[in-house]
């Protein structure tokens, strides 16, 4: 069992926890993930960790309250036990002194941009960061993003804050600009990632996305987390999650995220009525 | 001459049968399909046996177990009634009774060798091992275990298998200190999240597992050596550290279509359904959904009890299609015929090509191809070879792909001075040691996907070089040893 030590909501729907789990904390590194069972009965899920402290013994999560787990974590309180927490798993951030990184993040990819790029800043590149969301009430990760930022832009879908538009628009005119770039990184909802790459594609700029493939273990004995890279099978949960977003097929993946939506639902539309 | 053919005793030609559910009503649900003998069958059936004298030219049944159950010796306390007794002898050398009675491939083990089976049935010493584990957990025997006191020795296992579960037992039984480190939330490996439920209670994992922690063996879930720790730092803290990771890896079949919706190893959905109780969706979280036809491909126990596990979530119809024919099929026999009971259909000489799938992603249909049986190959079956032109397509919405595991590559890929085979497997000597000195390696990860008795055989081997290492005796076999196993194999 793995302790809450903090809860709080980021926005409307989206928990942040902090958990006890000291030897994950001290071997975690950017880009990460851990396999989280919130019950007996429940079910594995991969999320990335937002923040971790080995002094602390920590580590942060933060999940968009999308169906029946992320909602049962989003309900559990400081004090509350969670049955199983597995990690550091996946490749961590790949790091070096690259020059001019372009991060961009939307919706949840917020939340996970953010040691990632703090990792970037002190592998010594210059951030630009851009982040988005539907509207000003989602935007997470703000204050924090922006004061590790050289550059900074904030979008939002209706205009209620920074750039009325999608964070696609300011990578664009970063390049229309001839802005020195040596690499992008991306990390949100599926479509935003593949907008990206195809934007990037055409300038060869080197295009990193982290993909969100279902998953059951999380260690590379299943195979549910295939993609498709470069036209060969890939492991999300030990190839990854981090993928040349140039080489993903992103429809492919769109395609198997859809392997379960009924069950999802009926999964879903139990736990609403049962509480 | 033998004593028992001198006096010629009337033996009792068959086995008494083991009562078993059903099939069409095991088929709904996830039951154990054997029911298990009562004491008074029990007592029968070790009647059937010659208590034989084990000699060096006269092969009996322990020699044909891998982990020397003195199995004439307990089958006298059957014989007797003596069932607490019985049950002591067998936990002498085996640590986990319980499943090895019911998933041992004994037809080709223990009773391969029994003298009675030269005429008649051989007597059935797997069910006898389950009687005696089902019986002693009955009746609560249990209790404490008694171990002897602290050597002050401490060892790690990674990976909580069959193997791993051994080296674990063997050693705390000898005093030492032991810590089992697995990647999943139970220990079991293959006996958690692969054999199915109707074959092997889960609970009777979890009681088997139970005793090991009576016994003070301590177990860390939901720890991956390799990304948590690695073997070079688990070796600053512990004495020796076996390595029982297990060969998870699913082997895929590369053919067009593959990644469609709906199509997935049979490891993915075994997991799904055993580890994570998909079954009882939505009492437990994780979904699994198999269509109106579901094809297997392959001909193993992983096969038959994918295809089983299909009916019993409500598939109209469970396919295998298997490359050769039905003698070759590498299955247990009595799997074989479960599934054959409960309707499973054989597709055999038949070897899928390419998966076809509709606009949305889902697969709709197997294009496969008929066999036929050539020139024996390596493993001295014979090679099935394509009939040209008899392609043909079968339905299918959910495809499990069957076909064998590879070694997990963790441990070798953190490990830098661990040495493997080309198939992946470390690379070890006949006591389980590897190339770097304090590791041992045992199971499936050394062996590559094997058996349940095989593995803890190798546990026991390991268990007993591991006592001699941490108590003084550090020879070690010379590089060169391991150089020329990692080319051989
Ligand atoms: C490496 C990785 C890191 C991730 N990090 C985060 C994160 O930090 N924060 C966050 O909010 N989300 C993250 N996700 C996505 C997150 O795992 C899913 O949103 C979550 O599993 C949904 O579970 P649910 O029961 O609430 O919803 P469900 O109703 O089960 O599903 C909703 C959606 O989530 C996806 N999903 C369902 N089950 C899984 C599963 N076992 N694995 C992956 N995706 C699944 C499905 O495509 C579905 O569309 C990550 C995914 C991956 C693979
Ligand atoms: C579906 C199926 C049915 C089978 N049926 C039979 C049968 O009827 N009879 C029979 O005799 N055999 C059967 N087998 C084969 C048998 O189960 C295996 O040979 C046996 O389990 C091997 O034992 P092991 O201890 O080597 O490995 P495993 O059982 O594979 O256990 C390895 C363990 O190590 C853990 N692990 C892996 N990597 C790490 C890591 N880095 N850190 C920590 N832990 C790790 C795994 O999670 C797992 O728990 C079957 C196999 C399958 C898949
Ligand atoms: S463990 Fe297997 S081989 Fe040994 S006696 Fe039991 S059934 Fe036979
Ligand atoms: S070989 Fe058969 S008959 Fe002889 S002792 Fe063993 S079980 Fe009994
Ligand atoms: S989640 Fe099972 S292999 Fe990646």
């Amino acid at each position: 069992m793995y302790e809450i030590v903090k809860a709080e909501k980021l926005t409307p729907d989206v928990i942040k926890l902090e958990i006890k789990a000291p030897h994950i904390a001290r071997k975690a590194k950017a880009g990460q993930f851990i396999m989280v069972t919130p019950t007996e009965h429940g079910e594995r899920v991969p999320l990335t960790m937002a923040d971790f402290s080995p002094e602390k013994g920590t580590i942060t999560i933060a999940a968009l309250e999308v169906g029946k787990t992320t909602r049962e974590l989003g309900r559990m309180k400081a004090g509350d036990q969670l049955f199983s927490l597995v990690g550091p798993l996946g490749l961590p951030t790949h790091l070096k002194s690259y020059g001019n990184v372009v991060s961009i993040g939307g919706g949840i990819g917020l939340a996970l941009m953010y040691p990632i790029v703090r990792a970037f800043k002190q592998s010594g590149n210059r951030t630009i960061n851009i982040i988005g969301a539907r509207n000003e009430k989602l935007l997470m990760y703000e204050k924090e993003i922006e004061a590790i930022s050289d550059e900074f832009f904030i979008c939002t879908d209706d205009g209620s804050k920074g750039h009325h538009g999608f964070v696609s628009d300011i990578l664009k005119k970063l390049i229309a600009e001839n802005k020195k770039i040596d690499l992008v990184y991306a990390v949100g909802p599926i479509i935003m990632m593949k907008v990206i790459a195809n934007i990037t594609k055409p300038y060869n700029l080197p295009t990193i996305v982290s993909l969100n493939p279902i998953m059951v273990d999380g260690t590379g004995m299943c195979g549910s987390c295939r993609v498709i890279v470069g036209g060969e099978t890939k492991f999300g949960c030990v190839d990854g999650p981090e993928f040349d977003g140039h080489k993903v097929d992103f429809d492919n993946l769109t395609a198997r995220n859809k392997r379960y939506i009924p069950e999802e639902q009926n999964a879903l539309k139990r736990f609403m009525e049962a509480k | 001459m033998a004593e028992e053919e001198k006096k010629p005793k009337k033996i009792v030609p068959k086995k008494y049968p083991m009562p078993e559910q059903d099939p069409k009503e095991r088929v709904h649900n996830f039951n154990e399909v054997p029911i298990g003998q009562d004491a008074q069958t029990a007592i029968a059936e070790a009647q059937r046996c010659l208590q034989c004298k084990r000699g060096p030219n006269r092969k009996v049944c322990m020699d044909g177990c891998p982990v020397e159950i003195d199995i004439p010796r307990f089958i006298k306390q059957v014989q007797l009634g003596e069932f607490a007794e019985a049950i002591r002898i067998i936990r002498e050398n085996q640590n986990l009774p319980a499943v090895c009675g019911r998933v041992c491939p004994y037809e080709n083990q223990c009773e391969g060798f029994c003298i009675v089976g030269k005429k008649n049935e051989p007597v059935g010493i797997g069910r006898l091992e389950r009687f005696l584990a089902d019986w002693e957990r009955r009746e609560q025997k249990h209790g404490k275990v008694e171990v002897p006191p602290p050597t002050g020795k401490k060892v790690a296992v990674v990976g909580g298998g069959p193997a791993g579960l051994t080296v674990a037992g063997d050693l705390a039984k000898l005093g030492h200190k032991v810590t089992v480190f697995e990647a999943l939330q139970y220990c079991g490996g293959v006996l958690i999240y692969g054999i199915p439920e109707f074959r092997l209670p889960k609970e009777i994992v979890r009681a088997e597992v139970d005793y090991l922690r009576r016994m003070g063996v301590e177990i860390h879930n939901d720890y991956v050596i390799g990304k948590l720790e690695t073997v070079d730092e688990l070796l600053k803290s512990y004495d020796a550290v076996f390595v029982g990771t297990g060969a998870g890896l699913p082997d895929w079949t590369n053919l067009k279509g593959e990644n469609l919706n709906g199509i997935m190893s049979a490891n993915e959905f075994l997991t799904r359904v055993n580890l994570m109780k998909a079954f009882k969706f939505p009492e437990y979280d994780t979904p699994i959904r198999v269509g109106d036809r579901v094809v297997t491909i392959g001909g193993g126990n992983v096969a038959m009890d994918c295809a089983r596990t299909s009916l019993r979530l409500g598939c109209k119809e469970s396919v295998i299609l298997y490359r050769r024919s039905d003698a070759e099929l590498p299955a247990r026999r009595e799997e074989i015929h479960h599934a054959k009971d409960e309707g499973v259909r054989f597709e055999l000489l038949a070897a899928p090509l390419e998966f076809i799938g509709d606009a949305q992603g889902n697969v709709q249909q197997v294009k496969a191809i008929r066999m036929q049986l050539g020139e024996p190959d390596a493993s001295g079956r014979r090679r099935p070879v394509k009939i040209p032109g008899s392609e043909f397509l079968i339905d299918a919405q959910t495809v499990l792909i069957a076909i064998g595991q590879s070694p997990n590559p963790l441990v070798p890929m953190t490990t830098p001075d661990l040495k493997t085979t080309k198939e992946g497997t470390i690379a070890v000597d006949e006591n389980g040691r590897t190339s770097k000195m304090g590791v041992f390696a045992g199971g499936d990860i050394a062996s590559g996907a094997a058996t349940v008795i095989l593995a803890m055989g190798d546990g026991k081997r390991a268990a007993k070089a591991m006592h001699k290492f941490i108590t003084g005796d550090r020879t070690w076999p010379a590089p060169e040893v391991f150089e020329k196993l990692s080319c051989e194999m």
